[in-house]
């Protein structure tokens, strides 16, 4: 018999529930039972893996996947991602997306009156190299406008997507701009009780990745769950 | 040093510009060897509306129940041709197809075995944080001592294991709210 580390619980408060009524599309869409407590096995601790080879090594760059340069500010937005035990995961993928520098993306749902920007798609992804750092280099996106409530706008986000070793450690989550105004008033943002996790959401500005007369640099550290010290007897 | 998990956030409505380009289903190349299965069905909110913008992301076993994952401690064989990951949106009809194969059974706690299943996350905009749910097979001989689907209470269980539809194909659906609402996890997240 084998016996299984699990995963650490969330610290109280730092992740948010399924139900945030303020955020209005979680009210059909958030399980109203309870959800059924189960503990680690096989299946959870384990996941896909996907090498550095798996992704284009052009893919870091969402400024160069058209003839033409995108509009915008150019930025780099790069971080290390590390579990909750303080170490650094290698070769995890880390995929993502964000609206233009106009706040449109170029997705048919998207309706916002704001141009399309031809040459800026507004995806990428990355692999963690050995010491879990990654790296993109993007435009800054545009605030929008959406339907929650009268007069809502996002604030600046990218939206990120890491695997992590296993199933239990898959997040999904989004990046934000210092001083962005908008941000006290955002539900999304908002959803976490906790002010220092929503805080850990907002990057930092970065002298040291900023590349002088290029791109400011903007730095966003993941940290994904880790290991519980003790395993579970099972 | 402990750190603190950094805080989930929804995918929203657009994610399908970041994530599509890994769309698959887990039979990949149709390298796999095993029993082929095509899995549907549709996800449905609180109103019985279908979601047309779902993620499924699909994890499981190999035919013989071996993961392909350096933890995966058994003496089982893995297979070149089969990874076990899949990623699944649903149609503008809320409706999602998984072709994949029977993975094999794979250990449980206390020295039990889990009868062959599919972990899933589910994403879409609504949700802050992903839900964890299973599918497991219809007729399966090790559905009734599955130490997981035991601690799920007998009136829910079958929220959890597909339906044989009369193309030859599983039916599954996911329904987030109601007196059918699918049995989510709590796994800690």
């Amino acid at each position: 018999m084998k016996s299984i580390a699990g995963y650490r619980p969330p610290y109280p408060g730092t992740q948010p529930g399924h139900l945030h009524p303020a955020y209005v599309s979680s009210a059909k869409r958030a399980p109203t039972r309870p959800l059924v407590q189960i503990p680690y096995t096989l299946s959870e601790i384990t996941g896909p893996s996907f090498d550095r080879e798996f992704v284009s090594p052009a893919a870091y760059d969402l400024t160069r996947q058209h003839q033409g340069e995108p509009l915008g500010e150019r930025i780099v937005v790069s971080g290390r991602v590390l579990d909750e035990n303080s170490r650094p995961l290698a070769n995890t993928l880390v995929e993502i997306w964000q609206a233009n520098a106009a706040g449109r993306y170029r997705h048919e749902v998207d309706q916002h009156d704001a141009p399309l920007d031809p040459n800026f798609t507004g995806c990428g992804q990355a692999v963690t190299d050995g010491e879990g750092r990654y790296r993109f280099v993007t435009i800054r996106p545009g605030e929008y406008p959406w339907g929650n409530h009268y007069n809502a706008w996002r604030p600046a986000h990218i939206h990120f997507s890491l695997f992590g070793p296993a199933f239990a450690t898959r997040l999904v989550t989004q990046m934000f701009f210092p001083g962005d105004p908008l941000l006290p008033f955002d539900p999304i943002f908002n959803c976490t009780a906790d002010e220092k996790a929503r805080h850990r959401l907002i990057s930092i500005f970065d002298w040291e990745t900023t590349v002088p007369t290029q791109a400011l640099g903007y730095r966003f550290d993941i940290v994904l769950r880790g290991r519980d010290a003790t395993p579970m007897e099972e | 040093m402990s750190l603190h998990a950094t805080t989930s956030q929804t995918v929203g409505p657009y994610f399908k510009i970041g994530l599509q380009w890994l769309n698959q289903s887990p039979l990949g190349a149709g390298l796999a060897a095993g029993e082929r299965v095509t899995i549907r069905g549709r996800v449905l909110d609180g109103d019985g509306a279908p979601v047309p913008d779902a993620l499924l992301e699909i994890w499981q076993a190999n035919r013989h129940g071996k993961y392909a994952h350096p933890e995966d401690w058994q003496d089982k064989p893995l297979d070149p041709g089969f990874a076990g990951f899949g990623r699944v949106p649903t149609d503008s009809a809320g409706c999602f197809q998984i072709e994949t194969i029977k993975p094999g059974p794979v250990p449980g706690p206390n020295g039990s075995e889990q009868a062959p299943h599919l972990v899933i996350s589910v994403f879409m905009r609504g949700l802050l944080k992903r839900l964890v749910t299973r599918m497991y097979f219809p007729g399966d001989a090790g559905n009734g001592n599955d130490p997981i689907l035991k601690l799920v209470g007998e009136e829910r269980r079958s929220t959890l294991i597909a339906n044989p539809a009369s193309g030859g194909h599983l039916e599954w659906n996911v329904i987030l709210q109601g007196t059918h609402e699918t049995v989510f996890f709590d796994l800690g997240l």
